[in-house]
């Protein structure tokens, strides 16, 4: 289990992350909500240890992580943790099938002669060819890149996989293929996912539990369905994709 | 004015210790993990290629000119031009060599690094590379310190070899000294400690390029912008700090009788 518990972030004066608490079940599925530029991406980039957090705890597994500062230590760290990123970050110089099989060397005690092998099994989980494999990351299109991303995490079998924004800008139908896929980990090996998304309607599809991120803290935690049926103005707001409510009214204040 | 410039030697002091930290990180990552040796190799490679056609053209006719400059003078005062081979191979194995070879090796190879890294920076490909259990510098600026450090003092012989060859097709063809004087002008007087003057600094330029390249390259920030920003800051900072650093060598190198 991961416990969050006042974690504080700040970009110079920019308050990001206020005070966030947080629970990750192990095995579930943890949606994060919020507006862009609330701190999402920083969020889930304090855990990885890709950001250094201000103040506040993340317990992994009871183990506090925001103090190690060795170099080793913090690889360990960041071996709890795959990490898929919103442009998913592929290796341009690399054909896709070396980014897939990237981590394993440094990682993992998995020859190199098995590595065609892992490149086209963990190919076969995202839904791709093994004939994919021969090429460059420019020649693929947003959804296939972010399959490609995942395949990449996926090699490295980490016990949880933090999505930053897995669906954004892509089609609904591809949005639908990279929900089913997320659900298919939990299911198939129990992964641990925390999802960071705006987009609603796969929120709802695979969330075990959901988190509203409002002004640097957790607003609203809960279920799918007591997000359905909540009546904080704000969550609601968000919830039907309305222009009017509270969050415009701040947005214009300022 | 007084905080305008003041913020210039903040921002300057501030590159200057990152740049350090990074060179620090690198000597902790060099010890305690793998060499990448394939992209040490593919590195070199690139950064030779990418250099030495430039580096022997820039040398060839530095070369010619300074003969034609020397003979010309010389032959104003003395009436004959005599030492052309001298100037010329003093000149270049002790000062253009190295500052050439850096300057064109800067603007060739070290902008391309800086652009590569610093578009890895602007694409979270750096933060990538600490999720899958390596780290930039490990992965990125240890391999092109060594294939900098390398290839460097190799293309500054080339150089040498080709402003050494310059000089002699002007000073034979245009100024009529004999081939043999030009050559015995040379190995008369230059020794062991020319070369190594040459070699010392060569070397020193490679680890500054390489340093500057590699931070601005990894402290790119602001999209396929930043990504320009800091590839022309990179070159710009190397040719400046070579100028500057070939004077402070030359000063301490003498110092030492090399
Ligand atoms: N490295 C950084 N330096 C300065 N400000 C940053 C940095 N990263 C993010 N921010 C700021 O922090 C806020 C939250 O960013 P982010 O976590 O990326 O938001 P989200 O992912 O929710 O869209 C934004 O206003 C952004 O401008
Ligand atoms: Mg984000």
């Amino acid at each position: 289990m991961i416990e969050i518990k006042h974690l504080k972030k700040s970009f110079g004066s920019h308050h990001v992350l206020r005070d966030v608490n947080l629970k990750i079940e192990d095995g579930k599925i943890t949606s994060i909500l919020g507006g862009s530029g609330s701190g999402k991406s920083t969020l889930i980039k304090c855990m990885m240890r890709l950001l250094d957090s201000d103040g506040g705890e993340i317990l992994v597994n009871g183990k506090d992580i925001t103090k190690v500062t060795n170099p080793f230590r913090l690889a360990a760290v960041r071996r709890h943790f795959g990490y898929l990123f919103q442009e998913g970050a592929l290796f341009d110089s690399m054909t896709v099938g070396e980014n897939v099989a990237f981590g394993l060397s440094y990682l993992t005690d998995i020859p190199k002669e098995k590595y065609p092998a892992v490149i086209k099994e963990k190919l076969a989980m995202v839904g791709l060819k093994e004939e994919v494999a021969k090429l460059n990351p420019s020649e693929l299109s947003g959804g296939m890149r972010k399959r490609v991303s995942l395949a990449r995490v996926l090699a490295i079998s980490p016990k949880c996989i933090l999505y930053d924004e897995p669906t954004t800008g892509l089609d609904p139908i591809m949005s639908d293929i990279i929900s089913d896929l997320i659900l298919e980990m939990k299911k198939k090996i129990g992964i641990t996912s925390v999802v960071i998304t705006h987009d609603m309607h796969s929120a709802f599809k695979i969330s075990d539990y959901i988190a509203f991120l409002y002004e640097g803290e957790i607003m609203l935690y809960g279920t799918p369905e007591e997000f359905r049926k909540t009546d904080n103005p704000y969550v609601r707001q968000f919830v039907d994709g309305s222009s009017h409510g509270p969050i415009q009214m701040k947005l214009m204040r300022e | 004015m007084f905080t305008a410039i003041g913020k210039v030697m903040m921002n300057w002091l501030d590159q200057t210790g990152g740049a350090a930290d990074m060179v620090r990180s690198a000597g902790f990552w060099l010890a305690r993990s793998r060499f990448e040796f394939k992209q040490f190799v593919l590195q070199s490679i690139t950064i030779g290629v990418d250099s030495f056609g430039v580096t022997a053209l820039t040398s060839l006719f530095t070369g010619m000119v300074l003969a034609l400059q020397a003979g010309n003078t010389i032959n104003n005062i003395f009436g004959d031009p005599i030492f052309v081979g001298t100037i010329v191979s003093f000149s270049l194995i002790r000062e253009l060599g190295p500052v050439l070879t850096g300057v064109v090796v800067a603007g060739r190879a070290g902008a391309a690094v800086t652009a590569h890294i610093g578009t890895m920076a602007v694409t979270e490909q750096l933060d990538a590379l600490y999720t899958l259990g390596t780290n930039p510098t490990q992965y990125l600026v240890i391999p092109r310190m060594g294939a900098f450090l390398l290839t460097m003092p190799v293309l500054t012989v080339f150089s040498n070899i080709f402003g050494v060859i310059g000089g002699y097709l002007v000073a034979v063809y245009a100024l009529g000294v004999p081939g043999e004087v030009y050559l015995s002008d040379i190995t008369t007087f230059m020794g062991a400690k020319d070369f190594m003057h040459g070699f010392i600094k060569a070397f020193i330029f490679a680890f500054m390029i390489a340093t500057v390249c590699c931070y601005k390259g990894v402290s790119t920030r602001g999209g396929a912008e930043g990504v320009g920003k800091s590839t022309t800051g990179a070159v710009v900072t190397c040719i400046v700090l070579i100028l500057v650093l070939d004077y402070f060598l030359t000063a301490i190198l003498a110092a030492f009788g090399i």
